[in-house]
């Protein structure tokens, strides 16, 4: 079994495998987000209830920390490996004759979207961990604020347009990267008939989660 | 040298069962220490390679190509044939032979042919466990079409690509010695000379394609499969690289080469479309099931249409000759290969080619198509029905019966089949003859052996359609296996052949002196230039009809070019490189003298038969007459230059068959 | 009509290889590629030049040994065609075509625009058979029913021709399109199955050690393909390596 993942095609199953779980993690991620735009109260329940279930943050987290790590380096190894595969380059290439944009540039659309990982942790998951982990304060609770505090730190974010607009430009690089990654990790484990009866709701699926996510972004910039 | 078949005494359908039970057979520990060379790595050859390896040999293979599988058997199209009788309907052992005898217009011998029908059901058996998706029925059996003329169906196919996958089948058996270190793949490799060693074949002189080098390998036999030679004429449906080399080299130090005239043209084929045509590509057979075969009757039309003033299908009926309903309203457009080619040649002769270059008549679907829509009208219920309707639906059935033959059409000559018809004109497709070898497939050089279509054995004056993969894999399969270890049987104390001898020094001095000849020359003329300008002699002079002058003419011009090309050739580049100039420059060299061997052949054989047409040999309707003198085969010994050739004779003797005219009318 | 040429010349595989412009001119639409290429061809060695060297044989798209990489496509412009298959009714008086061997590092170009392919001989050396001895006497071909979608769909992965427009094509230069339609055809058989776990993975052992790239489905080699080899075979192998590790 270890000899299968070294191989190219267990390389690219486990690619999909961290893929299905991450496009999982995005779809329970916008749903709660979405709850900051109808019922902050909710939105706060819930975080909470997410920031301090130890089932949550001591087994999905870490899962999630690897699957995020995982896909990211295994991209670049394949990305690196593909490039020597192809030794000297075509003079002239005409890749949009036989394939999507998104297909051939799944590492300028991955890049992309690392660097807002980035700033979105520091955004938000740095403190996150640095209150509850080093300061050990699992309250929910701060200063000057009704309630939890979960709410008042998504808006809080959003008042920086540049930030807004960093977003919304990592937004849609999202979208192009699952545009073809959702029917992508199905193929990629076989499953190409489910691909093929797929595609619209892979479409779907790359259009409305970064479309939520921008929706959120913009309508908290708006409103406050 | 007296000619001896060595064909096992006894009845007819024992032989090949008595003689396999009293052959010498070489033990499994001493095959480990015997080495055999095969040069070619088409069905014959792959076959060989694979199952001698299998045996225990060490097997050497040789093939020009960048891979075994790309052999030319890969684009056969329509089927192999094989006794089996999964249709029930009346197919055996005995009716194969006697067909296939036939069809060869009693030009091939009894029983190598009948060895030939009794493993044709092995090849289907062997190719299934092989992983070979032949066409299955709904019930999952497999299925049959009906080839060429014969009352049986018979014809086992995958798709229209059954060459392709029979030879993908021995190419996955050769991979699995060649993992097994078994066989030795020297691909991109050309044979150049024979080495004979005490009078023996004990092993070959290569090039190395890619670098130039020329090597030598040993071996205790030396099989050739290096296919056939249609592409003498230039323009064939032959693979661009396929040549008589590996075969005439083998003539030169001492294999007779029999029947080089019988040649086999084939009728459906996209005409010539311009003097750059590089090669011509061929439609299958099936297509005169439903295509009406015409010329225009007047002059006039001919020169309208070649000037594009008119179509085709402003054409009335009236204005129309459907020639070979005319000359043969028995068989009308399904008779024989060599009549139907010989039929169009005439026409386009007296001037009634369609097309810019004049050789071209019209293949023509209409009718069918308005014949299958009427049908599907009936069927489907449609009362008065449109003339368009009636198209769509017929055009349909066409479609599906001729999909792929219709688009490949379309994009070779960039019009619409359905709409105008197909334009065809006969070409070279196969070449019968060969060198000749005996019952063990041995040549006359003791421990040299012909498979395939290299040899002249099965097929006579013409080949039956679906005949060709069968001969290929039955001798590569399963003859040959046999054959060899008799010979080999007396080789297992011989050890290993030394390369260093002085026959394997002389052999590579004179390949080498050649090439240097070639790079040094510096002359005129590109080597295509005397390849087209003989292909050229041999379409005019011993093409699908052939007369006395003509003849001795063709072998005085091949001559005089012979001698053209030997002071004038230009080969461009070096020895030491990749070089495709050099590597062809050999081949036409081949070639030349084979041409004048070809129309010598010819010219002997005084009678017309299968695809050798004599014009002063014909009956008073014009066909082929056959003469009960001419019922031998011709064997040519080298003796230096091809005018000197000495024949042999093996006459032909029936006694399980009775000798009979053709008519089609 | 007139044409610009830009070829990729290369003396040998050791040798630096370059662009060279070459004019054609009066060229039939009705030649193929291939005869296009024996006129500049014919034209170079009566001046005394190299001709440029290509890989080519049936010319009637079925031995696979063709393979140029034109205006950026391999096999050119046309869908479903081989380069001796495309016709110069596909381009226009004036055009400039630039023509490429196909480049992939496990193809090492050996002169010009002929490149070695030997690593996909390899790969069948690993696997691509069913070990079968030739005896004349295996069980009757009708022995086993296979039903008529299996036996189609199988055919219809073994219609390649095995000639690396695929990995041409691939921006990784992956080879799963062929080795996936390999292992599809004897998946699909039952004659196959006995060796198919050991099968599909020594050959996709082989393909890795090859330095072929990895598949990430941009689509690209089936649709270049010239016999339309279906990517469901890429899945079929997947699924089948994981069959085969589990």
């Amino acid at each position: 079994m270890s000899g299968f993942f070294k191989s190219s095609i267990g390389r690219k199953v486990s690619m999909a495998l961290s893929a299905f779980f991450l496009m999982f993690f995005l779809l329970q991620h916008l749903a709660i987000n979405v709850l900051s735009v109808f019922s902050p109260d909710t939105f706060n329940e819930v975080s909470h209830f997410m920031g301090t279930n130890p089932v949550v943050q001591f087994a999905l987290q870490p899962v999630l920390i690897f699957a995020v790590v995982f896909h990211f380096v295994m991209g670049f190894i394949l990305e690196l490996k593909n490039k020597k595969a192809q030794g000297v380059s075509y003079a002239k290439n005409n890749g949009a004759a036989n394939s999507t944009w998104m297909s051939r540039n799944m590492i300028y659309s991955g890049i992309t979207i690392l660097a807002f990982i980035v700033l979105h942790f520091i955004d938000f998951w740095f403190p996150e961990i640095n209150t509850k982990f080093i300061q050990g304060d699992w309250s929910g609770v701060m200063d000057g604020v009704d309630g939890y505090r979960y709410y008042e730190e998504l808006v809080h974010k959003f008042v920086n347009p540049i930030r807004v607009a960093a977003y919304v430009v990592a937004f849609v690089f999202l979208g192009l990267h699952l545009a073809h990654g959702f029917t992508s990790a199905f193929q990629s484990v076989g499953a190409n008939s489910l691909r093929k009866k797929l595609e619209k709701l892979g479409l779907a699926y790359s259009i409305i989660i970064p479309a939520g996510f921008i929706f959120i972004a913009l309508y908290h910039h708006l409103n406050h | 040298m007296a000619l001896d078949s060595k064909v096992p005494q006894g009845p007819l359908k024992d032989k090949w069962t008595d003689y396999k039970n009293k052959i010498n057979l070489v033990n499994p520990a001493n095959k480990r220490h015997i080495d055999v060379i095969v040069v070619g790595t088409g069905l014959a050859g792959g076959s060989a390679s694979a199952t001698l390896a299998e045996l225990g040999y060490n097997v050497k293979s040789f093939a020009y190509q960048d891979s075994p599988r790309r052999a030319h058997s890969i684009a056969a199209q329509g089927g192999i044939n094989a006794a089996k009788n999964y249709q029930g309907d009346g197919d055996s052992t005995y009716r194969l032979f006697y067909d296939t005898v036939k069809g060869g217009d009693y030009r091939s011998r009894e029983a190598n042919v009948y060895r030939l029908a009794e493993v044709s059901a092995n090849i289907i058996d062997q190719c299934v466990a092989q992983g070979v998706p032949f066409a299955r029925d709904y019930g999952g059996l497999l299925d049959n079409r009906s080839f060429g003329g014969v009352l049986v169906s018979r014809t086992f196919y995958a798709k229209g690509q059954t060459g392709q996958q029979l030879l993908l089948g021995a190419y996955s058996a050769m991979n699995r010695q060649i993992a097994r270190g078994k066989i030795e793949m020297f691909n991109r490799h050309e044979m150049l000379d024979v080495v004979i060693v005490d009078g023996k074949a004990r092993g070959i002189i290569a090039r190395n394609l890619v670098t130039g080098e020329i090597e030598r390998h040993s071996a205790h036999a030396v099989v050739i499969a290096s296919g056939g030679y249609g592409n003498v004429y230039f323009l064939s449906t032959n693979a661009m690289g396929s040549n008589v080399t590996a075969g005439w080299k083998v003539h030169k130090k001492g294999a007779y080469f029999a029947n080089p005239c019988y040649t086999q043209i084939h009728p459906t084929c996209i005409p010539r479309s311009g003097d750059y045509q590089s090669k011509l590509t061929l439609m299958s057979e099936s297509l005169r099931n439903d295509g009406r075969i015409w010329v225009p009757k007047n002059m006039d039309d001919v020169m309208a249409i070649r000037e594009g003033r008119k179509k085709p299908t402003d054409l009335s009926e009236e204005q129309r000759d459907y020639y070979l309903e005319r000359r043969y309203p028995a068989f009308g457009n399904l008779v024989p290969r060599d009549v139907a080619s010989r039929a169009a040649k005439e026409r386009c002769d007296a001037g009634y080619g369609v097309n810019a270059t004049g050789e071209a008549v019209y293949l023509d679907f209409a009718s069918a198509i308005t014949r299958y829509g009427k049908e599907q009208a009936k069927i489907q219920n449609i009362n008065n029905p449109s003339d368009a309707k009636i198209y769509e639906l017929g055009q349909k059935i066409v479609e599906a019966k001729y999909g792929n033959l219709f688009q490949m059409y379309e994009k070779i000559v960039d019009e619409n089949p359905y709409e105008t018809p197909m334009m065809i004109y006969p070409a070279v497709h196969y070449t019968m003859g060969g060198i000749w070898v005996d019952y063990n497939l041995m040549t006359t050089i003791p421990g040299c052996y012909a498979i395939g279509e290299a040899n002249f054995s099965d097929h006579g004056a013409n080949r039956l359609g679906a005949s060709a993969l069968m001969q290929g894999l039955a001798d590569g399969y399963f003859v040959l296996p046999y054959t060899i270890g008799d010979y080999l049987a007396d080789d297992i104390r011989t050890g290993k052949i030394s390369t260093d001898s002085p026959e394997f020094e002389a052999a590579e001095k004179e390949v080498t002196d050649r090439i240097k000849f070639f790079i040094n020359n510096k002359g005129t003329h590109s080597v295509d230039y005397y390849h087209k300008k003989l292909g050229k002699i041999m379409w005019d002079k011993c093409g699908m009809s052939r007369n006395k002058a003509g003849l001795e003419e063709a072998i005085e011009e091949i001559s005089a070019l012979r001698k053209d090309f030997w002071q004038n050739v230009l080969v461009p580049g070096t020895d030491t490189e990749y070089n495709e100039q050099l590597a062809k420059a050999g081949r036409v060299a081949d070639f030349l003298e084979l041409g004048e061997l070809f129309a010598k052949d010819a010219l002997v054989r005084e009678e017309s038969a299968g695809g050798h047409f004599r014009e002063e040999y014909q009956t008073e309707e014009g066909e082929a007459k056959r003469l009960k003198e001419f019922q031998f085969v011709s064997a040519w010994e080298y003796k230096g230059e091809p005018k000197d050739a000495v024949l042999h004779k093996e006459e032909l003797v029936y006694e399980n068959i009775e000798v009979k005219e053709r008519s089609y009318k | 009509m007139n044409l610009t040429l830009k070829i990729w010349r290369q003396k040998d595989s050791s040798t630096k290889g370059q662009m060279v412009d070459y004019k054609v001119t009066e060229i039939s639409e009705h030649m193929s590629f291939l005869e296009m290429m024996d006129v500049l061809n014919e034209q170079l060695v009566n001046a005394g030049e190299e001709p440029v060297a290509f890989d080519h044989d049936c010319r009637e798209g079925i031995c696979g040994m063709c393979s140029m990489y034109i205006n950026g496509e391999a096999h050119g412009p046309d869908r479903g065609v081989t380069t001796c298959q495309l016709h110069m009714r596909m381009f226009k008086d004036g055009d400039t075509i630039t023509i490429e061997p196909f480049r992939a590092a496990a193809f090492p170009v050996i002169k010009d625009l002929v490149v070695d392919r030997s690593s996909f001989d390899r790969i069948q050396h690993a696997g691509g058979y069913i070990s079968v001895n030739t005896s004349g006497n295996t069980q009757d071909a009708n022995s086993i029913p296979i039903s008529k979608h299996a036996a189609d769909e199988a055919m219809d992965a073994a219609t390649c021709i095995g000639c690396g427009a695929c990995v041409a094509t691939c921006k990784n230069s992956s080879a799963m399109l062929f080795v996936g339609a390999k292992v599809s055809q004897y998946a699909l058989l039952p004659q196959g199955q006995v060796e198919a776990a050991d099968r599909v993975q020594n050959m996709v052992a082989q393909m890795d050690l090859e330095g072929f790239g990895n598949c990430t489905n941009t689509g690209a080699c089936e649709v270049e393909c010239p016999k339309g080899i279906s990517l469901d075979n890429i899945a079929r192998m997947n699924r089948e390596l994981m069959k085969a590790n589990i």
